[in-house]
């Protein structure tokens, strides 16, 4: 493990864009993720990039709309009530199809909430990030390793989709330190040809907008976005399993709550429940496939989460409400223990196919 | 031998302005002053969201269209990957003054090495005709029905003021396009302020009093003359701050 | 092995720097090392905490309920830890700041006058580093001459100045 770094997950996944060819960072203040603001400070000018604190979470995810719109990997960072603030910026970023990487270390609540960990802006990232008919794709990384090779994977699928890859990762993995290795492999490069870089008198203007008047052209434009989105679903799905094969109970949850559920589905086999865990990596797409295909053998399904319980709807359509979903969860910056979600487990193998 | 023609650095579709309206003109001279300076291929413009939202389709350059008041954070993006491009934002009264007040005047704190060109019209124009944050005190418009009441919405924002007290800011200069000698000083401001860009010297806004008869409901040149009388008085032409002004040295 | 630490102390006694070291330790000796700091406004002058989890196989949940082991570098970070250490586990605090003895029967503890013993040898921000020499002695969980290779690693460029007295802090509190 002698390549082996310690680093905090904020920190990891600052060097992790570097590394991914990234030289334009705007952000602004907000716990917990300013390391990733006071580590891009120090390096980037040091590798010939720009770090700006903009006046604003707008401002900034607007100065990220002008590096996308000129054809360079770009990133913010930011924290929940930041990230509503990006919102706008999200959805022109979906609607000119520009390629970003968004990144929102959770924190509770809503509103001003607190600065602990939190996995609320599920829905936020996964469903609601902005006006409009529009994804992004959501990494929801569960360990240090993990906050830099998803956001060297998520700048890689972004440009590939010209689309947002929005790393939704919790306080708990940005402030974490773990080892990690930062040998991410190369850089792909893709066609730009859209970018505004000027004609150079060479070719006609490249526009970069999200406007039409026309309601046929528009449709249209969302219908074209959709199939890309479809392609995604079927090649981009990333998840994790523990025990899963021959687990009854199956497990569903991501980030921290994944670190936790770990340790319970560890007792759980103890005590001779069959207990496992399906960790999605992406959120959106979701796997899908992988729980209604888990839905054959497990009786019921728990869903850990850090929010009042938004996954369990994604878990709930994606096996068609075939078995039962019990819910464990925490909120407003507590963390689920692995107690409590080994007594959800111990629950629902007593009542699982037999909901009350 | 061609006397007159359309600039270059125009596209040669029709505008969608209404008649009489002044932003014909103003993207002439901004399109004259980039074909003049010989610019076109390295020029990036911003468009707003008001009445020129669809300038992407007239200027022949790249272009890219901004979310409302965002242009200058956009712009800060584009100038920020590409320092050799020419970066320019072109924004209404409500977009740059109202919605974008934050982004306006922290990309002049920021002295971002670009050109901001104000049309200033006294009215947001492409939802009807409502109250800008430049409406004039009494100004009857469709959301100040009874005309600006100062003791319930305040005042005017006047931006050349406002940002010449910006120590960032570099060339800052109000023009009107109400007439032939006006038009001429309008379209030299403009130039002046690429052609700072190009040398590096940093943020320019060029304010320039317009006309909107169709929302002021007057006719076109009533339109102009309403604009003489009414917001020049109040809007006084003239530069504002020029860091690089003869003495000037860029202090 | 499998441990989980918890260090806590005031803001400035070094809490989470000490639970760096460990990591690091940790990650140098092959093993899987998690490292989780409390966050927040209470960093600034209040109390700070950090758990450390050193384990030979994959490690769940980075979050340390119930430690294995708990340094107290204050009185307010033994009481409000002491019961959540685990039976059997041990409890090393600094006994020049902490004038109770551990309550706890069914744990092992160590009271280390450290604060005092390095404001003797002149380097009073060095409590922590002693406290932790006599953690390593007791519970031996890396061989000693990995100790100063570590600190070398740990102690960041600009303050190499320190390392000599960090190492004899680590020497001090291991001869305890």
């Amino acid at each position: 493990m002698a390549d082996k770094v310690l680093m905090k997950g904020n920190e990891a996944l600052a060097e992790a864009a570097i590394m991914a060819g990234c030289r334009h960072y705007f952000g602004y203040p907000i716990t917990p993720q300013t390391e990733v603001a006071a580590y891009l400070a120090k390096r980037m000018p040091k590798v010939g990039g720009t770090f700006l604190q903009a006046e604003s979470e707008i401002a900034a995810i607007n100065m990220v709309i002008g590096v996308a719109s000129a054809g360079k990997r770009v990133m913010t960072s930011s924290s929940s009530p930041g990230i509503s603030l990006k919102s706008e910026g999200l959805s022109y970023l979906a609607g000119c199809d520009l390629p970003a990487l968004v990144v929102n270390v959770q924190r509770g609540g809503p509103g001003l909430g607190g600065i602990q960990p939190s996995q609320s802006d599920y829905f936020h990232a996964t469903r609601g990030a902005g006006h409009g008919d529009f994804h992004m794709l959501v990494l929801a990384p569960a360990s240090v390793q993990e906050m830099a090779s998803l956001v060297f994977k998520g700048f890689d699928l972004a440009d590939k989709y010209r689309m947002t890859a929005m790393i939704l990762a919790d306080g708990t993995m940005g402030q974490m330190m773990e080892p990690v290795s930062l040998d991410m492999g190369e850089v792909k490069q893709y066609d730009k040809s859209w970018a505004v870089t000027g004609t150079k008198g060479a070719r006609p203007h490249n526009i970069v907008n999200s406007l039409s008047l026309l309601p046929e052209e528009l449709e249209q434009w969302n219908l074209k976005r959709y199939e890309k989105y479809a392609e995604i679903e079927k090649n981009e799905v990333m998840y994790d399993s523990f025990m899963a094969e021959d687990a009854d109970v199956i497990v569903v949850s991501f980030g921290v709550g994944a670190r936790v559920a770990r340790n319970a589905i560890v007792e759980a086999r103890a005590k001779g429940i069959k207990a496992g865990l399906i960790r999605p990596i992406t959120l959106w797409p979701f796997p899908k496939q992988a729980l209604k295909a888990a839905a054959a053998h497990a009786k019921a399904f728990v869903s850990v989460e850090l929010s009042m319980g938004q996954m369990i709807e994604d878990i709930e359509l994606s096996i068609r409400c075939f078995r039962p979903v019990l819910l464990c969860r925490r909120v407003g910056g507590m963390i689920p223990t692995p107690e409590e979600v080994l007594a959800k487990i111990e629950e629902a193998d007593k009542t699982g196919g037999n909901e009350a | 031998m061609i006397v007159f023609e359309k600039p270059k650095a125009l596209a040669d579709v029709k505008l969608h302005y209404c008649p009489g309206c002044t932003h014909g003109i103003v993207h002439r001279l901004v399109a004259e002053a980039i074909d003049e300076l010989g610019i076109e291929g390295r020029t990036i413009g911003i468009a707003p969201v008001g009445c020129s939202v669809f300038a992407y389709n007239y200027f022949n350059c790249d272009m890219v269209e901004a979310a409302h008041g965002r242009a200058p954070a956009v712009a800060t993006g584009v100038k920020r990957a590409n320092p050799d491009n020419i970066v320019f934002t072109y924004q209404g009264d409500g977009d740059l003054a109202a919605i974008g007040t934050a982004e306006t005047v922290h990309s002049a704190a920021r002295n971002e090495n670009i050109t901001v060109i104000f049309v200033n019209n006294a009215i947001y124009g492409m939802t009807g005709g409502q109250m800008a944050p430049t409406t004039l005190p009494g100004q009857i418009t469709q959301t100040s029905p009874y005309g600006r009441d100062t003791a319930t919405v305040g005042y005017p924002i006047k931006v050349c003021e406002l940002l010449s007290n910006v120590t960032g800011a570099t060339y800052l200069e109000r023009v009107a396009v109400n007439n032939v000698k006006n038009v001429k000083a309008a379209g030299a401001a403009i130039k002046k302020a690429f052609r700072y860009q190009m040398e590096g010297k940093g943020f320019s806004l060029i304010e320039v009093l317009s006309s909107c008869p169709t929302n002021w409901g007057l006719t076109p040149d009533k339109a102009l003359e309403w604009l003489e009388q009414n917001m020049i008085p109040y809007y006084p032409l003239g530069v504002y701050k020029d860091r690089y002004a003869e003495g000037g040295a860029g202090k | 092995m499998n441990v989980s630490i918890l260090i806590s102390g005031f803001g400035g006694q070094g809490v989470l720097f000490t639970g760096k070291f460990l990591a690091y330790e940790g990650l140098l000796e092959n093993k899987e090392v998690t490292w989780l700091p409390s966050y927040g406004p209470e960093m600034r002058g209040g109390t700070a905490s950090c758990s450390v989890i050193i384990s030979d196989t994959p490690i769940g949940s980075p979050l340390v309920p119930h430690p294995d082991v708990l340094i107290a570098m204050n009185l307010p970070s033994l009481d409000r830890f002491e019961d959540a250490v685990v039976p059997g586990g041990a409890i090393f605090y600094d006994s020049s700041l902490i004038d109770r003895e551990v309550r706890r029967t069914d744990v092992r503890a160590f009271g280390i006058p450290a604060t005092k013993t390095a404001s003797d040898k002149g380097f009073p921000t060095l409590a922590n580093m002693i406290v932790m020499g006599k953690m390593l002695k007791e519970l031996a969980l890396f061989p000693d001459e990995a100790i100063d290779h570590t600190i070398a690693k740990v102690v960041s460029a600009k303050h190499q100045n320190l390392l000599e007295l960090n190492k004899q802090a680590i020497q001090l509190g291991y001869g305890m």
